[in-house]
């Protein structure tokens, strides 16, 4: 893999309190990172610090190699670096200079502003505000116009904190299309600070989970979502069935794991007698009226509708098979299904789909 | 009432007869407060700004100190330049006392903590990533500051005004360290006081107008420049 930015050692102190302490983190060039965690988990701290606008307390910032530890090394980066924060951040003037104004930093031709602002303002389907006030401009046009003003600088990397808050889903949801539209098509490095899981899974082709300042889990978006490392990491990435078992038997790595009174089979490598959680997505759980004859699944359970639950475009049912497990279900399937609390229902699930952790005691 | 009348009707002779001494008083006003603000301008806004965009102990100090300056008793700042170039005081060598020189420094002291305040309070109002968010466009420390105190120009037109309007309209200091002397240091404030002083009302009414008219002049070419930054 080819690193274009490396973070050693980092430590960052504010008021006394460690609010970034990081061993080691690598951007690979080409990728879209996410930096995902709660509120306060230092996802913007460590964007600052990488961009060179935070000087850590302890440890260096590598750029292609090149440890920026200089005031003119952190300047000369910063030329190849982008960033866009949680607030548009616009100039009181009008949107081609808004686009401009980097440009004009680093001292182009007249022409050569033009060209690239021109080009940066297409890509975002904004040419025709150019001559706006930006004062006058909507979330959605100044966040597009601030992302424009930041790839009119044709970056090596772009760092991105929080940039879809506050905006209206269906802003959102155009704007992380052409994002991630864009990013593919120019191939430009990108560091992600993210705080939702769609949003995530959207854009990012590797995860930083970070909590408290320090890394919990890094790796790419399948092995993040799919095998998270803890307890918290399952919780975060929306693992919402994480059970409490003992492994009873391993048969060539199909494990036999006792969950309350009912054994689950799961595939991983632990010894008889390990503590383990068990995770499970919602969404590789099926829902049926009846035991499907020709389901491949190694876990089927009669239970009993808990509590179903309205999200936005399917359902949310809470399940207890004598353990309790969380599906999802479209509303047509729960509407044909004529489902409601208290009905009995089939609950399977592969074994492949159950990540398998060891549960510290 | 009758004086009153009296006084308003004379005013209005004298406006529009173009009185040469009243043009004259009118045009030192301008001149003396027009350079004591711009040189306000100048310490007012590159110390306001800096003071906004650095951390340092005692910073909170320094603000209380600049905001209570907004409001320096102008007799006090008139006693306080005296005292400094009086013939033997540490600037005596200069022998400025009783010139145009005097006023000027004086209404500069007073005017510079009015926009210095008001520099700072608009730089600081501004949102806290932007200074980070133009750094990262490549922006040097220099490029920065220019980018912030042009963001800030409203504002910063309002504390042109307000330093102006302090200066024009004070006298105890322009007084006490420009000694109304006719023809040299006399001001629309001072000559308004002296002329009261000796009951001639009328002509202190027809300062006490062109002042007014000065001031709304003044600030109604700033406010114009303001409000059409604010509309662009």
């Amino acid at each position: 893999m080819n690193s274009i930015m490396t973070v050693q050692n980092l430590l960052v102190r504010r008021g006394g309190v460690t609010v970034l302490d990081i061993e080691e983190m690598s951007v690979e060039a080409g990728r879209v990172l996410a930096l995902i965690g709660p509120n306060g988990a230092g996802k913007s701290t460590l964007l600052l610090t990488m961009a060179g606008l935070l000087k850590p307390d302890r440890g260096r910032i590598f750029y292609r190699g090149v440890p920026v530890d200089t005031g003119a090394r952190r300047s000369e980066m910063r030329k190849s670096v982008s960033v866009v924060f949680q607030e548009s951040l616009l100039l009181n003037t009008s949107v081609y200079k808004n686009v401009a104004l980097g440009l004009m930093f680093r001292r182009l031709t007249t022409g050569d502003i033009r060209k690239n602002v021109e080009n940066a303002l297409a890509y975002f389907g904004i040419s025709a505000l150019a001559g706006r006030s930006a004062k006058t401009l909507s979330g959605g046009e100044a966040k597009r116009v601030s992302l424009a003003r930041a790839f009119a600088l044709k970056p090596e990397l772009i760092l991105l904190d929080e940039a879809f808050n506050s905006l209206d889903p269906p802003t959102r949801e155009t704007l992380i299309d052409d994002l991630r539209h864009i990013l593919e098509e120019t191939k430009i490095t990108a560091v992600l600070a993210l705080h939702d899981r769609e949003e995530t899974l959207r854009m990012a082709q590797d995860v930083v989970v970070l909590a408290d300042g320090g890394i919990l889990q890094s790796g790419t978006t399948a092995q993040i979502f799919n095998q998270p490392a803890s307890e918290f990491v399952a919780g975060f990435v929306g693992t919402e069935t994480i059970l409490e078992g003992t492994v009873r038997n391993n048969r060539n790595g199909l494990l036999e794991i006792a969950v309350a009174d009912k054994m689950i089979e799961a595939v991983g490598d632990f010894l008889p007698g390990k503590a383990v959680f068990c995770c499970i997505r919602p969404e590789n759980i099926t829902v049926s009226d009846a035991p499907q004859d020709k389901s491949s699944a190694r876990n089927v359970f009669e239970a009993k509708i808990q509590k179903i639950v309205r999200q936005a475009f399917f359902y949310k049912m809470i399940l207890d098979c004598g353990f309790v497990v969380v599906a999802y279900i479209t509303v047509s399937s729960c509407e044909d299904l004529r489902l409601c609390e208290g009905s009995s229902v089939a609950v399977s699930f592969k074994a492949t789909a159950v990540h398998v952790m060891p549960r510290e005691r | 009432m009758e004086l009153i009348v009296q006084g308003i009707v004379k005013a209005f002779e004298l406006l529009l007869s173009f009185d040469p001494e009243v043009l004259g008083i009118t045009w030192l006003s301008l001149k003396i407060s027009g350079t004591a603000t711009f040189i306000s301008l100048f310490f007012g806004v590159s110390i306001g700004t800096a003071v906004a965009l650095t951390t340092f102990p005692g910073k909170r100090l320094v603000i209380s100190l600049i905001n209570t300056g907004m409001g320096l008793p102008p007799v006090v700042v008139g006693l306080f330049v005296t005292i400094m170039i009086w013939r033997s005081g540490p600037l005596g060598f200069l022998e400025i006392l009783y010139t145009p020189y005097a006023m000027i420094i004086a209404q500069a002291i007073i005017a510079t903590p009015i926009v210095m305040g008001i520099s700072l309070a608009s730089i600081q109002n501004l949102p806290p990533n932007l200074r980070l968010q133009i750094l990262a466009l490549g922006a040097s420390r220099m490029q920065m500051v220019w980018v912030l105190i042009k963001e800030s120009k409203l504002p910063l037109l309002a504390a042109v005004m307000a330093g102006f309007g302090g200066v024009i309209s004070e006298v105890g200091a322009s007084i006490m360290v420009g000694g109304n002397i006719k023809g040299y240091s006399r001001v629309l404030t001072t000559a308004t006081v002296m002329e009261t002083g000796k009951g001639n009302f009328d002509i202190a009414i027809a300062l006490g107008i062109i002042l007014l008219i000065l001031a709304f002049l003044v600030n109604l070419l700033l406010t114009h420049v303001q409000q059409r930054q604010r509309l662009r």
